[in-house]
C-alpha cells in the first residue's frame, strides 16, 4: 500500500526535486565538516546557517502551497504558526541554557528574573524535555489553526475574508507576545541559546547537522503533500478550490477536507518555524508581523502556486535575492524590487516559474511520452500534472 | 437694601485701604514689628511675623514669605535687622525695601521646621489672593481650596467681596465653604451650606476634600458629607463614562475617515486594496508639501493651508489611484486573492518612494491656529483639532452618501455593486465606473491623511498602522452599505476605549481583533450584509 501511495507520488518532477534536495542535504554538510577551511569547495559554517534558513522558509512555502494552490484557502497568518513552532523551540533551548544564564538561575530564564518572577508559569512546565517541546511544536500550532478553522471554516467564512481574519489573528498575537506580562520574553523574544540535545547550538557540527534535518523534514512535508495532492483527497481539495458550493451540493463535506489540510499545514509551519529557531539564534514578537506571512504568500506565487516544487523553489529563490540585494549597495532599492516582484508576478506570471515552465513543457513532452503515459494507465497510475492549473 | 450698602461699603473700605497699603511705604509700626520678630530666631515668633506680614497688606510682605520659603531670608539677632538676597544677588533691607551693600557679618538665614513651611505656603497663598491677575486669584484659591487653612479664611472673605471676575468669584466661593467645613467652630448651618458649594464641584479635587472632612462632623454635616460623596461619585463615574464614550468616538471617526474610503472600493468592486494606507500616507505628506510651500511662499495663509490641503490631497490620491486602476487592478478582475498580492507590493513601492523622497523620519506638520487648544465641558477636556476630525468625518460621510444617493455616478456605481453583469448589460460602462470609484475611494483616503496629519506622526509607515483596523471596520460593517461602516467604525471605537480602562491598550487591542474573528463566524458578511442570490460572492 505503501509502496503504491510512493508510486503515485513520485513523477519525475517530484522524484528529482527529492534527489536534489537529498544531495543538498548530504553534501553542504559533508563539505562543511571534511573539507580544509578556506579550500574552494567548502562550504563556510555562516553559509550553513543561511541555506538553513532558506530551507526552513522552503517547508513554511510548502505549507502554504498545500492549501493556497490546492484548496484555495490565502492564509496571510501562515507566518503565526511558524513563530509558534519557533517558539516552542526556543522555549526548550531556553530552559536548557540552565544556569549559564547571565543571572545563573538555574530554572527561570534571565528575563523571568530580570522581570521579578518568583516561579515559572504552568505554559512553561515540560519544555526542558525536548520530546515534549517537539511534540508542542506539532500541537500548538495544529491546535490554533483546529480551532481557528473549525470556527471558520464551518460559517463559510471564504476568499478575502478568510485572509483578513487570518491577518488579524497573527496581529493579535503579534501585539500578545509584544508584552513583556505574557511571559515568551516581550520584544527581546528568545536568543542566547546554548545546547540543543547536549550539543552546542554554535557549533560546525550540530549547524550541519541541523540543515541536514532541515532538508530531510523538507523532504518528508513535500512527500506528504505530494501523497495528500496525488490522493482522491486531493482530488476533493482541488474540487473545492475550483468550485467550492458545487462540492459542497455533491455531498462532500467541504469544510472537514478544508480544516484537515489547514490544520496540516499549520503544523508543517510549525515544524518550519522549530528548525529555523536553533538555525538563526532568536525568536522574537517581530515573526508575527502580518508583512512576513504576506511575503511567505508571494515565494509561493513567485515559484508558482499549486506545484509544491515551485512554493519551495520560490522561497529559496527569493530569500536569495533578498540576502542578496539587502547585503549590497542596492538595499534601499530592495523593497522597491519586493514590491514590483508582488505586481509583476500576479500581472504577468501568474502561474509562476514552475507553472510557466510547465505550460511550455507539457506539450512538447505530451507527444514525445504518449506512448509511456498510455502504458502508465494501464497500470493504474494517473498522470500527476494534469490536476495542476493555477486558477 | 441696607445689608447691600453695607456689603458695598465694606468692600470700598477694604480696596481703599488695599490701595493704601500699595501705594504708601509703611513708615513705622505694626510690619516693621513684625518683621523684627524674624530676627528672634525663635519658631513661634517666626509664625507669628509670617501670619502679621501676610496680612499687613505690605507690597513687600510677598517678597519676604517667598524669599522665607526659598531661604534667602536672613536677618541679625543684635540689631534686629532683617535682609532679603534676591535673585539676582542684590541684598535689601526687608522692613524699608532699601538697598543694602552687604550681609552683616553674624546675619543667618531663618530657619523653618515643617509646621512653619506649611504656614509660609498659606500664607502664600493667601497673598496670592489678591494678586491683580484673575487667573493668579483663581490659582490661589484653588491651593487654599486644598489647604483649607483657617487663617486664610478673612483674606478669602474680603477677596469674595470684591471680586468680579466669574470663575475667581466661583473658586473663592468653593476655597470659603473648604475652610467653613474644616472650622472647627463653624455652625451646623454654615457647614451644610458649605456641603452643598463642595457638592456642586464635583470634582475628584472635591471628592477628596469631603473623605477627609468626614471624620468628626456633628452627625446632621456627616450626614450630609455621605450623601454628597456618593453623589459626586456617580457623578464621576457618568463624566468618565463620556469621557470615555468621547475618546471613542474621537477613534470611531479616525477608524471611520481610514475605513470609508476601503469600503468604496471592497463594496463596488470586491478590490482588497493594501495600498490603501498608502493613499492615507499620501494625503499626510500632500499636507507637509503643501504647509512647506505656504511657510516659505506664503506665511500669512498657514491657518488656510488645510483647507487648501483638502482638495489637493483629493486630487493626488484620487489621479494615482486612477493609475493604479487602470495599469494594474484592471487586468486582476475576479482574482481578489491576486489582487491583494499586487497591491501589497504596490504598498511597500510607495512606502519606499516616499521613504527616498521625504527621508525615514516624521515630518512636522503644524496644526492652523483654529485647530489647537481644547475647552472644558464638564468635568472632560475636548480638545479642537479631535472635534474638527469627528465633524470633518461627518462631512465627508454625508457628502459620499449625497454621491451615492443622488448623482448619476452615484446611481451607476450601486448598480455596479449589486449586480455587475446586469449593469452592464444595461449598458453602464463598468470599467468606467471601477476606475472612478478606485479613484474616489484613494482619493478618499488621501482627505484622511490631511486629518491623520493633525494627530498623527507623519511618516512612511502612517499608512501600515490605518491598514488592518480599517479592515477590521470594513469586515465588520459589512460590505457595500456605508452605514455599516459607520456603525462599525463608532463601535469599534467606543469599545475600544471602553476596553482600554479595563483590560490596557494592548490587551483591549487584542480582544477586540480576537471578538472580530468570533463575529465574523456568526455574520460572515458583516454587520450590514448586502441580500442577493450570489452563491459565491
Amino acid at each position: 500500500m505503501s509502496a503504491h501511495i510512493l508510486t503515485r507520488s513520485l513523477d519525475r518532477a517530484a522524484t528529482a526535486f527529492i534527489l536534489i534536495v537529498a544531495a543538498v542535504g548530504i553534501l553542504v554538510p559533508l563539505s562543511n565538516l571534511l573539507l580544509p577551511q578556506g579550500s574552494f569547495l567548502q562550504v563556510p559554517t555562516y553559509l550553513v546557517a543561511l541555506w538553513g534558513k532558506y530551507v526552513c522558509y522552503a517547508i513554511l512555502a510548502l505549507s502554504i502551497d498545500l492549501i493556497w494552490g490546492y484548496c484555495g484557502i490565502l492564509s496571510l497568518g501562515h507566518g503565526a504558526f511558524f513563530a509558534l513552532g519557533g517558539y516552542a523551540m526556543g522555549m526548550y533551548l531556553m530552559r536548557q541554557i540552565g544556569s549559564r544564564g547571565v543571572y545563573g538561575n538555574p530554572i527561570l530564564p534571565d528575563f523571568m528574573v530580570f522581570l521579578n518572577w518568583d516561579k515559572l508559569p504552568w505554559y512553561w512546565y515540560g519544555f526542558d524535555m525536548f520530546p515534549f517541546a517537539a511534540l508542542m511544536v506539532l500541537v500548538v500550532p495544529g491546535l490554533l489553526a483546529f480551532c481557528f478553522g473549525w470556527l471558520a471554516f464551518r460559517s463559510r467564512v471564504t476568499g478575502v475574508y478568510l485572509s483578513i481574519i487570518t491577518q488579524a489573528m497573527t496581529y493579535a498575537l503579534l501585539l500578545a507576545f509584544f508584552r513583556n506580562d505574557f511571559g515568551f520574553g516581550g520584544n527581546n523574544g528568545l536568543t542566547d541559546f546554548k545546547d540543543i540535545l547536549g550539543f552546542n547550538v554554535q557549533a560546525d557540527g550540530t549547524r550541519a547537522a541541523l540543515f541536514a534535518l532541515s532538508c530531510l523534514a523538507l523532504i518528508i512535508g513535500f512527500l506528504i503533500c505530494r501523497a495528500i495532492v496525488t490522493s482522491k483527497l486531493g482530488k476533493v481539495l482541488i474540487a473545492v478550490r475550483d468550485a467550492e458550493s458545487r462540492t459542497r451540493f455533491l455531498g462532500y463535506r467541504v469544510e472537514s477536507y478544508k480544516l484537515f489540510v489547514f490544520t496540516l499545514s499549520a503544523c508543517m509551519a510549525g515544524v518550519a518555524g522549530a528548525l529555523y529557531v536553533p538555525q538563526v539564534g532568536i525568536i522574537n514578537p517581530s515573526e508575527f508581523a502580518p508583512g512576513n506571512s504576506i511575503e511567505a504568500v508571494i515565494w509561493v506565487a513567485v515559484g508558482g502556486r499549486g506545484t509544491l516544487v515551485g512554493a519551495a523553489l520560490g522561497a529559496v529563490v527569493v530569500n536569495y535575492a533578498k540576502t542578496f540585494f539587502t547585503s549590497g549597495p542596492l538595499a534601499p532599492y530592495w523593497l522597491f524590487m519586493l514590491g514590483a516582484l508582488f505586481i509583476l508576478v500576479t500581472l504577468l506570471l501568474p502561474k509562476g516559474i514552475v507553472g510557466t515552465f510547465n505550460s511550455w513543457w507539457e506539450p512538447w513532452r505530451a507527444q514525445r511520452v504518449a506512448a509511456v503515459e498510455s502504458a502508465a494507465r494501464e497500470d493504474g497510475i494517473s498522470e500527476p500534472n494534469s490536476a495542476e492549473q493555477a486558477q | 437694601m441696607f445689608g447691600y450698602f453695607l456689603e458695598r461699603f465694606r468692600a470700598l473700605v477694604l480696596s481703599v485701604l488695599l490701595i493704601a497699603c500699595f501705594a504708601l511705604p509703611a513708615f513705622a509700626g505694626p510690619f516693621e514689628d513684625a518683621v523684627a520678630k524674624f530676627a528672634n530666631d525663635e519658631f513661634s515668633d517666626t509664625a507669628e511675623a509670617i501670619e502679621a506680614v501676610a496680612s499687613s497688606g505690605n507690597p513687600l510682605a510677598f517678597p519676604i514669605i517667598s524669599a522665607l520659603q526659598e531661604e534667602r531670608l536672613s536677618a541679625d539677632p543684635e540689631s534686629k535687622k532683617v535682609f532679603i538676597t534676591q535673585a539676582d544677588g542684590k541684598i535689601i533691607d526687608a522692613a524699608t525695601g532699601a538697598v543694602v551693600d552687604k550681609l552683616p557679618d553674624n546675619a543667618a538665614s531663618v530657619r523653618l521646621n515643617n509646621r512653619l513651611r506649611r504656614t509660609v505656603e498659606a500664607a502664600l497663598g493667601s497673598l496670592t489672593l489678591l494678586s491683580p491677575d484673575p487667573a493668579k486669584r483663581v490659582a490661589a484659591a484653588q491651593s487654599v481650596f486644598k489647604s483649607h487653612d483657617e487663617n486664610a479664611l478673612p483674606v478669602v472673605e474680603g477677596a469674595l467681596a470684591k471680586e468680579t471676575d466669574k470663575a475667581a468669584k466661583q473658586a473663592f466661593t468653593e476655597a470659603r465653604a473648604a475652610i467653613i467645613l474644616f472650622k472647627s467652630d463653624a455652625s451646623d448651618n454654615d457647614k451644610l451650606d458649605a456641603v452643598a458649594v463642595i457638592k456642586a464641584r464635583g470634582d475628584q479635587e472635591a471628592l477628596a476634600l469631603l473623605t477627609s472632612a468626614g471624620s468628626d462632623q456633628p452627625p446632621l454635616v456627616a450626614q450630609a458629607i455621605t450623601g454628597a460623596i456618593s453623589s459626586i461619585q456617580s457623578n464621576l463615574a457618568m463624566w468618565s463614562a463620556v469621557q470615555n464614550a468621547w475618546y471613542g468616538l474621537s477613534l470611531g471617526s479616525v477608524l471611520l475617515l481610514a475605513a470609508i474610503g476601503l469600503a468604496i472600493t471592497f463594496g463596488v468592486m470586491g478590490v482588497i486594496n493594501m495600498a490603501h494606507g498608502e493613499m492615507v500616507m499620501i494625503g499626510a505628506y500632500t499636507t507637509f508639501v503643501v504647509q512647506e510651500v505656504i511657510r516659505t511662499r506664503y506665511p500669512g495663509l498657514f491657518d488656510y493651508s488645510l483647507l487648501i490641503a483638502v482638495p489637493l490631497a483629493f486630487l493626488v490620491a484620487g489621479g494615482i489611484g486612477v493609475a493604479i486602476e487602470r495599469s494594474i487592478i484592471r487586468f486582476l478582475y475576479g482574482r481578489p486573492l491576486e489582487t491583494l498580492l499586487a497591491t501589497w507590493g504596490l504598498s511597500l513601492v510607495l512606502q519606499q518612494a516616499v521613504r527616498t523622497m521625504f527621508g525615514p523620519t516624521n515630518r512636522e506638520v503644524g496644526n492652523p491656529s483654529w485647530m489647537s487648544g481644547a475647552f472644558e465641558l464638564g468635568q472632560i477636556t475636548i480638545t479642537y483639532n479631535r472635534l474638527w476630525i469627528l465633524c470633518f468625518t461627518l462631512a465627508v460621510f454625508v457628502i459620499l452618501l449625497a454621491m451615492l444617493g443622488y448623482t448619476a455616478l452615484g446611481l451607476e456605481m450601486r448598480a455596479v455593486t449589486q449586480n455587475r453583469r446586469m449593469a452592464a448589460s444595461m449598458g453602464i460602462a463598468t470599467s468606467r465606473v471601477d476606475a472612478l470609484t478606485f479613484g474616489l475611494g484613494s482619493g478618499i483616503a488621501g482627505i484622511a491623511g490631511v486629518a491623520l496629519s493633525q494627530i498623527d506622526n507623519v511618516s512612511p509607515n502612517l499608512g501600515q498602522s490605518y491598514i488592518i483596523d480599517s479592515f477590521m471596520v470594513v469586515v465588520f460593517g459589512g460590505v457595500g452599505n456605508l452605514w455599516g461602516t459607520l456603525v462599525g467604525a463608532f463601535t469599534l471605537g467606543i469599545a475600544n476605549k471602553f476596553l482600554e480602562p479595563v483590560a490596557g491598550a494592548v490587551l483591549g487591542k487584542i480582544a477586540i481583533l480576537v471578538l472580530i474573528i468570533l463575529f465574523i463566524q456568526k455574520r460572515p458578511r458583516g454587520l450590514f450584509a448586502l441580500k442577493g442570490r450570489a452563491v459565491e460572492a
